[in-house]
């Protein structure tokens, strides 16, 4: 009995020694590690949610740009050099978000950065690569600030105001609807972002905004929201959100007995909305960038390649955003004569009319894609496009 | 107040009692484990998760394809799939992650818990892709019957009528039958319990076999209602389930109810009457009142301090 | 009585050496050295651990000393977060000299965090264990969700571009080390208020009320009293943690502040062993380590993303195979001291039946 105890003690009194040298060990040896740099390799750094709450769009994405990826190696690289994609999980954190940069970029050495799918986490990394003088291309982050941090970060999709002016449009121009309720989601800035300008400039087009309530992304219940929604008639619901929860909104619509179509953005577009939503979200219409009904070869081939890439998988919006971000980067890189983020930077900077999934896109001074947008209506399976609305 | 408001009134009603009914199902399960072992178990929402999810892969076109065969027979597959695999799971965590620490601090089965469930959620994550699917919808919701000109749906009622079932069963399992008695030997007092020959460990798996069941109707029930799960789908059902179940007063299964029923609601007309950007804030503050008034819940009873 | 005497030594030999002082230049002059070594990624999360050293010792008050349950504390960082990343605007600080208004700014968060530590303080009155963890928690999110909908603080797009320190050319120091030394100051400052305050008389009283709250108040202490202050310097440092993290992140989004995080201090100090500081700082030490730096390599090398399942798993195998935590109750001081065999047989048998009979 006691020599156990004795035994215990000295195992007791090792074990933190023990813990903190190996720690110490090994933070030392990892932060001193440098990785023999392939001079064959074009370094570049992806940087998402790949897991926690919102590990979907990250992955989308993701996939999207490993497909880009995937297509250039197999042709035979840039000028010969292969492009190597490190990609990083932030689990969804700014923090981390921010740490994965900077991990990216002054340890893995990256030429460029792709990445944020939610403009919050744009926001927080944004400033490292500015800071460090390499580029980074948002795929998703419509965030009219992300752009403003420097003159090293761009975007390739719309920025909220251009979307939620076109919804505004058309509801009340195309669709002639006078009363429309808002039903946001409080926790993307995405959402709460469309919703203000929706809002704004529904307004000035004469239309009356009935009711605004919000939820957060991740609840499944919305029927209260929706009852409150209901008392106010109105004639047409916006509802800017993710697919995940539209899904279930537009059936809990439906079962209290509302029949105003649903309106929504880009968040919308994946074959699971209408998987989810069944015949409630049928006639509802979105805001986005490209039709798959689409016969452009760019469109088609994207289609194709991902759904043999990713087991018969349609792509989402994000997918798309993230193949063309890639596309654009590659492109820019080709460009060059010397590979340098600084001269990636400048022919990034200079992309005019780039034909990617999501529409022709240039990338305008303020960084921003100037692209136009398409407003399609989900009807079954498929997305009936309706009319295209230039910027 | 006028007809349409009223009607409102009655339709927040049954939405909260319906979203009630479902936070009370989940809290049996919280509470039952509670009242053996004074855990919180964390990973109950993430058992109800694999649940729901087995019966989705059950069910999937893959393999027994009941979208197809909509009906009760489909039904029942689906429940005991979702209860099989939901009590393999309890029982095992219980087995290798509860059983050694027996003896430890409680709150280093509670941080042992939560390891749990962090480590289904990301391998779930992994294991059946984040992206939500559609549960196979086995049966129609339909409207049954009208209360002030306000529709009542089959699967709402279903789920209150289980719960229900489920409690007054529960309740009689624990008062009246010799299992019920061990139970709450071992709940009151561990060490006698064995000297008075009661296989503890065969209680505690029992139990958590039971309140693993609970998890499994549980996950088929909500899966129907809200048919998009995803790997995380726990987690939020599982805080608010929690928060009923201490609400009520943990351990106590009628207060599980009660806990749930009135979470639902509350949050259902702080939406309703007050702002939807406060619901949780404001169901949490209402929540933190109630504690004050009841520091043991509505009907859990204070524990007197030995000396 | 033999307790007593050993806490009292373990009080001397602190006080006998000036070493808050040597801690500090100790670690500022770490914080050189990783500056001229290391990368800005390493250099981040160094700051990240001097951060969660504040917020896991911090919580220790109350959780592991003092035998309250909280689940809030990321509510607390959250006040201390955002209060520091609107003070840093204001224009009337603008008079202070850069590197001292970094080193002032916690105060401000901590301050308010301690008012914010004093509200949620008063219902431990009332109520105990899983209860007040209810009312710890609840009172994390209505803090999370008046984040997110208050405009002014960004709301869910968040706070950006929050100033940070900048290099102090007459110090000698960079931007990273200013930033580094900023934390430092305030890792020791909050460890050695925390020691003294746990070690010293009226910090018995905390301890008391954790082992038995009847015989403490025949003892004469407050109990009500003794709780709220627990909550109170507990949710002040919170705050300095947050304040910290503002300004090394230089984003603040309510997500970060959720019940997730609030459980991540929590692992640190069970798994640092509750009752233990220097247990909070090695734990804190190793979990900022561990999913960064060492487990990101992982996912490198293997291309799949495992770091949460590898970390869940060894927080399960950890807690089964050492349940009192790296520490348990003792400080690497006592482990010192024992290795050394300096001390007396019968401390040491006291020391064990402490640790083994109410761990």
């Amino acid at each position: 009995m006691k020599i156990s105890r004795h035994c215990f003690l000295k195992i007791r009194s090792a074990m933190p020694a023990l813990s903190l040298a190996l720690v110490t060990v090994l933070a030392l040896a990892l932060g001193c590690t440098k990785k023999p740099t392939n001079t064959n390799e074009i370094l570049v750094g992806e940087f998402g949610s790949f897991s926690g709450s919102e590990a979907t769009f990250g992955q989308s994405t993701s996939e999207g740009v490993k497909l880009a990826f995937a297509e250039i190696n197999k042709k035979g690289g840039i000028n010969g050099k292969q492009l190597r994609l490190i990609s990083l999980d932030n689990q969804g954190k700014p923090e981390e978000a921010r740490a994965a940069v900077q991990r990216l970029i002054t340890q893995d050495k990256v030429v460029a950065v792709l990445g944020e799918v939610a403009s919050s986490r744009s926001l927080a990394a944004a400033p490292v690569a500015q800071q460090y003088q390499v580029p980074l291309i948002t795929p998703s982050s419509t965030n009219p600030k992300v752009t403003e941090i420097g003159d090293y970060v761009f975007r390739v999709c719309f920025i909220d105001p251009f979307q939620g002016l076109v919804m505004a449009k058309f509801a009340a121009l195309d669709l002639k609807k006078k009363r429309v309720a808002i039903l946001r989601d409080v926790k993307s800035d995405y959402s709460t972002g469309l919703a203000d300008v929706f809002a704004t400039e529904f307004k000035k087009l004469g239309g009356e905004i009935v009711a605004d309530e919000s939820y957060q992304a991740g609840e499944t219940d919305f029927k209260a929201q929706l009852t409150q929604l209901k008392g106010k008639k109105p004639d047409a619901i916006f509802v800017p959100g993710y697919y995940t929860e539209v899904g279930l909104i537009a059936r809990q619509t439906r079962q209290l007995g509302m029949t105003a179509p649903l309106l929504g953005g880009d968040g919308w577009d994946s074959e699971k909305l209408s998987e989810l939503g069944q015949d409630a979200i049928k006639g509802s219409y979105f805001s986005n960038h490209y039709t798959t009904e689409s016969t452009e070869p760019i469109v088609t081939n994207f289609i194709k390649a991902y759904r043999d890439a990713y087991g018969g998988k349609t792509p989402d919006g994000l997918a798309a955003l993230g193949y063309d971000a890639a596309g654009i980067l590659i492109q820019a890189i080709s460009r060059t004569t010397e590979i340098t983020p600084k001269n990636i930077r400048d022919e990034i900077a200079k992309t005019v009319d780039y034909p990617g999934v999501t529409g022709k896109i240039t990338i305008n001074e303020k960084r921003d894609a100037t692209k136009s947008a398409v407003v399609v209506q989900v009807d079954g399976k498929v997305n009936r496009f309706i009319k295209t609305i230039a910027p | 107040m006028d007809q349409s408001h009223s009607q409102e009134f009655i339709q927040h009603v049954i939405n909260g009692v319906s979203l009630g009914s479902i936070y009370a199902l989940i809290a049996l399960g919280y509470t039952m484990v509670y009242g053996i072992l004074q855990l919180i178990n964390f990973a109950h929402s993430e058992v109800y998760m694999v649940g729901a999810f087995a019966a989705y892969y059950v069910g999937s076109n893959k393999y027994l394809a009941l979208t197809e065969h909509q009906g009760v027979g489909a039904l029942i597959v689906l429940l005991i799939v979702a209860i099989a695999a939901c009590s393999i799971l309890g029982v095992t965590i219980e087995r290798l992650a509860y059983r050694p620490l027996r003896k430890a601090p409680k709150l280093n089965i509670l941080i042992t818990a939560i390891g749990v469930s962090l480590l289904l959620q990301y391998s779930g994550q992994i294991v059946f892709g984040s992206d939500p699917k559609l549960f196979p919808e086995v049966i129609k919701d339909v409207s049954l019957f009208k209360i002030g000109g306000v529709e009542v749906h089959s699967l709402d009622v279903t789920i209150l009528v289980v719960g229900t079932i489920v409690m007054l069963g529960l309740h009689f399992l624990v008062q009246h039958t010799k299992i019920g008695i061990a139970m709450r030997a071992v709940s009151s007092n561990e060490m006698v319990a064995r000297l008075m020959g009661i296989n503890v460990n065969r209680i505690i798996s029992f139990t958590f076999i039971l309140g693993s069941s609970l998890a499994g109707v549980a996950s088929v029930l909500v899966g129907l209602k809200y048919p998009k799960i995803d790997p995380l789908m726990g987690m939020l059902f599982g805080i608010k389930a929690f928060v009923a179940a201490v609400l009520g007063g943990i351990g106590s299964l009628p207060g599980a109810m009660l806990g749930g029923v009135l979470l639902g609601l509350c949050e259902e007309m702080v939406v309703g009457y007050i702002s939807s950007t406060y619901r949780d804030a404001l169901a949490f503050g209402i929540l933190i009142v109630i504690l004050l008034f009841r520091p043991a819940g509505l009907l859990g009873s204070v524990q007197r301090e030995k000396v | 009585m033999a307790a007593l005497t050993d806490q009292t030594a373990r009080f001397n030999t602190l006080k006998s050496l000036p070493a808050p002082v040597v801690a500090m230049m100790a670690l500022i002059g770490l914080g050189v050295l990783f500056d001229n070594f290391t990368n800005a990624y390493t250099q981040f999360v160094m700051v990240l651990i001097l951060t969660n050293v504040v917020l896991a010792t911090s919580l220790n008050l109350v959780n592991g000393f003092t035998g309250q349950f909280s689940l809030g504390h990321a509510g607390f960082m959250a006040v201390g977060a955002y209060t520091s990343a609107w003070l840093v605007t204001r224009p009337e600080l603008g008079a202070l000299p850069d590197f001292l208004k970094f080193l002032l700014l916690p105060i401000g968060g901590g301050l308010l965090a301690a008012v914010a530590g004093y509200i949620v303080g008063l219902p431990s009155l009332r109520l105990r264990g899983d209860y007040l963890a209810i009312v710890t928690l609840g009172f994390g999110e209505i803090i999370r969700v008046a984040l997110l909908n208050s405009d002014s603080l960004g709301g869910a797009r968040g706070m950006y571009g929050i100033p940070s320190t900048e290099a102090v050319p007459a110090l000698g120091l960079t931007a990273f080390s200013a930033q580094f030394a900023v934390a430092s100051v305030w890792a020791v400052i909050t460890f050695v208020t925390l020691w003294r305050i746990v070690h010293s008389a009226k910090g018995r009283a905390f301890l008391s009320v954790r082992e038995d709250e009847i015989a403490a108040e025949a003892m004469g202490i407050n109990i009500t009293q003794t709780k709220v202050r627990a909550f109170v310097i507990s949710a002040f440092f919170a705050g300095v943690g947050g304040s910290l993290f503002a300004h090394s992140v230089k984003y603040l989004n309510p997500s970060t502040f959720t019940f997730t995080k609030s459980v991540d201090i929590i692992i640190m100090i069970v798994l640092g062993g509750m009752g233990s500081l220097t247990g909070s700082v090695i734990a804190a030490v190793i979990i900022t380590i561990l999913p960064e730096m060492v487990l990101r390599e992982l996912q490198q090398l293997t291309g799949i993303d495992l770091r949460m399942v590898i970390y869940s798993l060894l927080l399960i195998l950890f807690m089964i195979l050492r349940p009192s935590g790296i520490l348990g109750r003792l400080e690497a001081t006592d482990l010192w001291k024992m290795t050394l065999g300096r001390r007396k047989a019968e401390d040491r048998k006291v020391e064990g039946q402490r640790v083994e009979g109410k761990a």
